[in-house]
């Protein structure tokens, strides 16, 4: 995912100079291609998260789109304030892009477990909230980043789905609308998983159990608390929506679209289920995928 | 109000961030008038700016980071015709943009800030692109004393350091009282001129009540390859006796007969 990510950040810097993109001393294979052919749009500003948030603040109101990059929690929460007063607040052009979603990190430990970000991302008005889980939607994410001036959290995982090609390639995903992934054998099932990240394949895996089987899959990549109005008429289609992601459930994607549903009149009349992290996970090391299937996620 | 006399503004300045703080039964008047003198200087004699047009693309960009200390900015900027000085009645006041820590929704102010450390980082942002775009114009924050405790600032010094960003000057205000006693006994900051050249800072130190000293030290002539840092020694509550160097003025707002007082002794009757 982040592979795919540099490569749209780097065309994007070949027409627009305003580009910069800050790195936290992390990105070794990733971004050199970037920093060679652009070294005026790159910056190291070391293991300064801090100082890094700042400065792209200060970078972004003399109209620079910056997008600071690095793992984990380490642009998100080490500098939550930053992002809050001097982002969001002034509602400065800045992409915070955290690779290693989830549990992409699994092994690193806790310190690199990517799963409250949802919770303190969320809680910022001007930010939208891009979490893609398939190619075309990092595509589709892109370019609304790229059109829009205003902060953004992109989020990515460790890979692609593998079985991608299977999936819809939508054209075009807005901010705040679902998007179809797979649909069930029931074309007429009023019952859907709603994903958001990293977290399709785990979504196909589900469907395939029984107890699923009469699931479609949607994805809501682009979110946030200013696209919450749009989610009644969406909820409002379905008898049934589970949400899936790779998150702990407090304050997370579920509490969202539970949040947005409780906001509709007719609220009650779709039931919303939550699938998330089990919040043992934090004090458990291993390879993602075990991680997952040691804490049943998306049973 | 055309003012063209450092020293004449700076008392305006003192006299009007007394009467808002009085007014709003506010705090941080100290803070305040320790920075008079050099937001006077910057002002009158050092930055390039239009108050009609406040996002001159060319201007000088001055942030305070003691946001705290905003009363005596809004004061400089309404002597300063970037909007009236009726307007500061509304300080701290329901609804107002003018809130009691620096508000970007001000004409004139370039950053928010409220929380300390962040004022620092995000100047460095801007002189960076100021030099990515060679622009000529310069970049000033002023950061308190107490706010060196925060670690975001020598972040940021370094990173200013290593990639010489002489069109940067860091001006401390150094009054020696944090928010509960002097620096001293808080977090000792001494030798700090001796930290920030091992920063790889050039360093001048005044005397911050004194205008020649103070313009001479912010004149736009670093020909250093380093940021410029003004350790600019003061204190809390300066011009008024029985504001000066008392840390309980970092939270009281002078009641009726004390504002009378304090602008007696400042020489402004507004």
């Amino acid at each position: 995912m982040r592979n795919y990510f540099i490569d749209l950040l780097t065309k994007e810097a070949e027409s627009n100079n305003k580009i910069m993109l800050m790195v936290g001393d992390l990105g070794f294979s990733v971004v050199e291609n970037f920093k060679e052919k652009y070294p005026k749009q790159f910056i190291n500003a070391g293991v300064a998260e801090q100082n890094m948030t700042g400065m792209a603040a200060g970078l972004a109101s003399e109209k620079f789109h910056v997008f600071t990059y690095s793992i984990a929690n380490f642009n998100t929460f080490r500098c939550s304030e930053q992002i809050r007063n001097d982002i969001d607040y002034h509602n400065y052009n800045v992409t915070v892009v955290s690779v290693g979603g989830g549990l992409s990190y699994g092994a690193l430990g806790y310190s690199h477990h990517a799963i409250q970000d949802y919770a303190l991302m969320r809680s910022f008005p001007n930010m939208t909230i891009y979490a893609p889980g398939t190619r075309s939607e990092i595509t589709n994410c892109m370019k609304q980043i790229f059109k829009s001036k205003s902060p953004a959290y992109l989020r990515l995982g460790k890979t692609l789905p593998k079985n991608f090609k299977k999936l819809y390639k939508p054209n075009h995903c807005a901010p705040g609308k679902w998007t179809k992934i797979l649909e069930c054998k029931n074309p007429d099932s009023r019952k859907c998983i709603l994903t958001t990240g990293a977290v399709i394949d785990d979504a196909v895996q589900m469907q395939k159990k029984e107890e699923f089987s009469n699931y479609h899959i949607y994805s809501l990549p682009i979110w946030g608390m200013q696209y919450k109005t749009l989610q009644a008429k969406q909820i409002n289609k379905w008898d049934e929506i589970v949400t899936l992601e790779d998150h702990l459930e407090d304050g997370g994607f579920g509490s969202y679209i539970l949040e947005c549903n409780s906001n509709i009149k007719t609220a009650g009349e779709t039931k919303i289920k939550l699938k998330s992290l089990n919040k043992n996970v934090c004090n458990t090391v291993g390879d993602q995928d075990n991680l997952k299937e040691h804490f049943k996620f998306a049973h | 109000m055309k003012i063209n006399s450092s020293v004449l503004l700076s008392k305006y300045i003192k006299a009007y961030t007394l009467k808002m703080v009085s007014n709003a039964k506010a705090s941080h008047v100290g803070g305040g008038l320790s920075i008079s003198d050099i937001l006077a200087v910057l002002y009158n004699n050092i930055l390039h700016f239009d108050a009609q047009k406040p996002l001159l693309e060319n201007r000088d960009r001055f942030i305070l980071s003691k946001g705290h200390c905003c009363a005596a900015l809004y004061a400089t900027l309404a002597l300063k015709n970037f909007f009236t000085l009726r307007d500061l009645n509304s300080f701290a006041q329901f609804g107002s943009n003018f809130m009691s820590h620096a508000s970007h929704k001000v004409k004139g102010v370039e950053f928010s800030t409220g929380s300390l450390g962040h004022g620092l980082p995000c100047a460095v942002g801007k002189a960076m692109a100021a030099k990515s775009g060679k622009k000529k114009w310069e970049v000033f924050v002023l950061l308190s004393d107490g706010e060196l405790n925060e670690g975001s600032n020598w972040e940021a010094t370094l990173f200013a350091s290593h990639h010489n960003l002489s069109n940067l000057t860091i001006i401390v205000d150094y009054n020696k009282l944090q928010s509960l006693t002097t620096v001293e006994k808080t977090i000792k900051i001494e030798p700090l001129k001796d930290k920030f050249e091992a920063f790889g800072c050039y360093v001048s130190e005044v005397n911050g009540h004194d205008h020649k000293e103070l313009e001479k030290s912010l004149s736009k002539t670093n020909k250093k390859n380093s940021p410029k840092v003004i350790i600019a020694h003061t204190v809390k509550g300066k011009g008024v006796s029985f504001m000066e160097n008392r840390v309980e003025w970092h939270y009281k707002s002078p009641d009726k007969d004390q504002l009378e007082i304090a602008l007696n002794e400042i020489g402004v009757m507004l």
